[in-house]
């Protein structure tokens, strides 16, 4: 479903990814992992289609990024880092906008609505003023919104950031769940979600990928450790 | 593009409604109309002057006014979506940036057309005081929101080069200000009377790209087809600017 080649992302003389390459297909979650800074959010982004790559090709269930990204980012679903949303509006009037932007109307739009506050516990906030939202509903409300129209694609960065733990354990259980029939990408900086809902991982480091594996493979990597959290450091320690 | 009446209509309606969501909306007409007003009936000896045509005491401050306040409008189109990081979110969904670039700047010109409708009342003054001409007073509308779109296309423009709302205003104000001066009779006839006249051919060129005098034409009564095309110009230049920056921030 996603099928990323040679991906590069310059800013200026700074290369924020350096020839990334990876697919994931339908039924895999691919968990990406790696220091601040490695290169996750700009990936994402290009992945998505926000930022355009300074070289290197990205296609979405066979759909060219690049070249027909109007098509290509239907099937997607995303959810930026930080979450962002309108601060002026009431959390189902902003999903109302995302379902019409997604080409929702009438009584789809309604139950995507509804589906969405349900899935991701909403439903009492449903009519609160995004503003007022705290941290972890202003998460979840972004995060209903990348999955109003029930993508093929989902790209989640850090849907875990700023939740309380029983929510963080109920977005991983839903991030395992949609992953069945969906090809999910999402980052994080918790080792254990990788082993919770990823059937994949990868590595970035300074803009390239530095290991790519299942959970169990990427813990044999480095001899003498054997957590994921012992392995993630000793592949992107920095050097000197 | 079967798609794109839709996705506009999304964009739209969400600005729309966030202009009256906030209190900027209601502060701005407001000021609108008592700054419309408040020249009219001070400054343009509105009442006194015996022709009751409006095109003198009323839509002379227009341009004046507009510079100003079409800015405070317009200057949260795109500064405050990357300000809110909520660019990210509308770039990435399955619409072309023209479709926001449109469904916003139409959200910001109804805001307009409504408060020009609001100055209604003063067209009724006039229709009660005299027995005025409806001609100029029909074009001296069009021509006042012909400029009040023109404000805001350069204002559109300039948000999408920050996220600082305040920066936008001010560029945004001095732009304006500079499209407008440049044709202003009094600075154009002053500038004539300095330069030799090797220099009056430019001076006229630059003074026919002024928002000012295409404006005044148009108030005399007569529209014509070249001014509402110099409008239009202006207005897709500005938001082929605007697809320019938002493009070029995700280069
Ligand atoms: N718009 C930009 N302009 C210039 N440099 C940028 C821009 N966006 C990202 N970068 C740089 O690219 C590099 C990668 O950033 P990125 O946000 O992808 O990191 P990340 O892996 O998501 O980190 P984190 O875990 O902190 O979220 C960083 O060094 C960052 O400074
Ligand atoms: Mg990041």
């Amino acid at each position: 479903m996603i099928n990323v080649q040679n991906l590069r992302k310059e800013f200026g003389s700074k290369v924020a990814v350096n020839g990334v390459t990876f697919s994931v297909e339908k039924g895999q979650v691919l968990g990406c992992l790696g220091p601040n800074g490695a290169g996750k959010s700009t990936t994402m982004r290009m992945i998505t289609g926000y930022f355009r790559p300074t070289s290197g090709s990205i296609s979405i269930g066979g759909v060219d990024m690049l070249t027909d990204p109007e098509t290509a980012k239907r099937s997607i679903g995303y959810l930026p880092e930080n979450a962002p949303l309108y601060s002026d509006m009431t959390v189902a009037s902003f999903l109302g906008f995302c379902a019409e932007l997604r080409g929702l109307t009438g009584t789809a739009k309604s139950k995507a609505i509804d589906r969405v506050l349900e899935l991701c516990f909403l439903e009492s906030v449903r009519n609160q003023s995004v503003d007022t939202l705290s941290k972890g509903y202003k998460h979840r409300t972004c995060f209903a919104q990348s999955i109003i129209h029930d993508p093929d694609v989902l790209i989640l960065d850090e849907p875990t950031d700023g939740l309380d733990p029983n929510q963080k354990h109920e977005v991983r259980g839903l991030i395992k769940r949609m992953g069945q029939n969906k090809a999910i990408i999402f980052s994080t900086h918790i080792l254990e979600e990788v082993e919770a809902a990823c059937s994949r991982a990868i590595i970035i480091d300074r803009g390239k990928v530095v290991a790519d594996g299942t959970p169990d493979e990427l813990k044999k990597l480095v001899p003498g450790v054997n957590t994921l959290d012992a392995v993630f450091r000793a592949i992107t320690k920095t050097e000197g | 593009m079967n798609k794109a009446i839709p996705n506009i209509k999304a964009v739209f309606k969400r600005e729309f409604f966030a202009y009256f969501n906030s209190p900027v909306a209601y502060v701005i007409v407001v000021i609108f109309l008592l700054a419309t007003m408040g020249f009219a009936f001070l400054f343009g000896d509105f009442l006194r002057t015996n022709n009751a045509s409006l095109t003198q005491s009323f839509f002379f401050w227009h341009p004046w006014i507009y510079i100003v306040i079409a800015p405070a409008v317009g200057m949260r189109l795109w500064s405050e979506e990357q300000r809110l990081g909520t660019l990210e979110l509308l770039i990435t969904m399955p619409i072309s940036p023209w479709h926001a670039i449109i469904g916003k700047y139409l959200a910001a010109a109804v805001v307009w057309f409504v408060a020009l409708c609001l100055t209604g009342t003063i067209v009724g003054t006039v229709f009660y005081l005299g027995d005025p001409d409806p001609g100029p007073i029909i074009t001296g509308y069009i021509a006042s929101y012909c400029y009040a779109l023109a404000c805001l296309a350069v204002t559109s423009a300039a948000s999408a080069f920050t996220r600082n709302q305040v920066v936008c205003f001010i560029v945004s104000v001095a732009l304006c200000l500079l499209l407008t001066l440049i044709g202003y009779p009094p600075v154009v006839d002053s500038i004539l009377k300095s330069l030799p006249t090797w220099g009056e051919g430019l001076v006229k060129a630059i003074a026919y790209t002024s928002f000012m005098d295409h404006f005044y034409d148009m108030t005399k009564g007569i529209i014509s087809i070249r001014d509402l095309v110099y409008f239009a110009s202006v207005i897709t230049i500005g938001l082929i600017i605007t697809d320019q920056a938002i493009r070029s921030k995700r280069a």
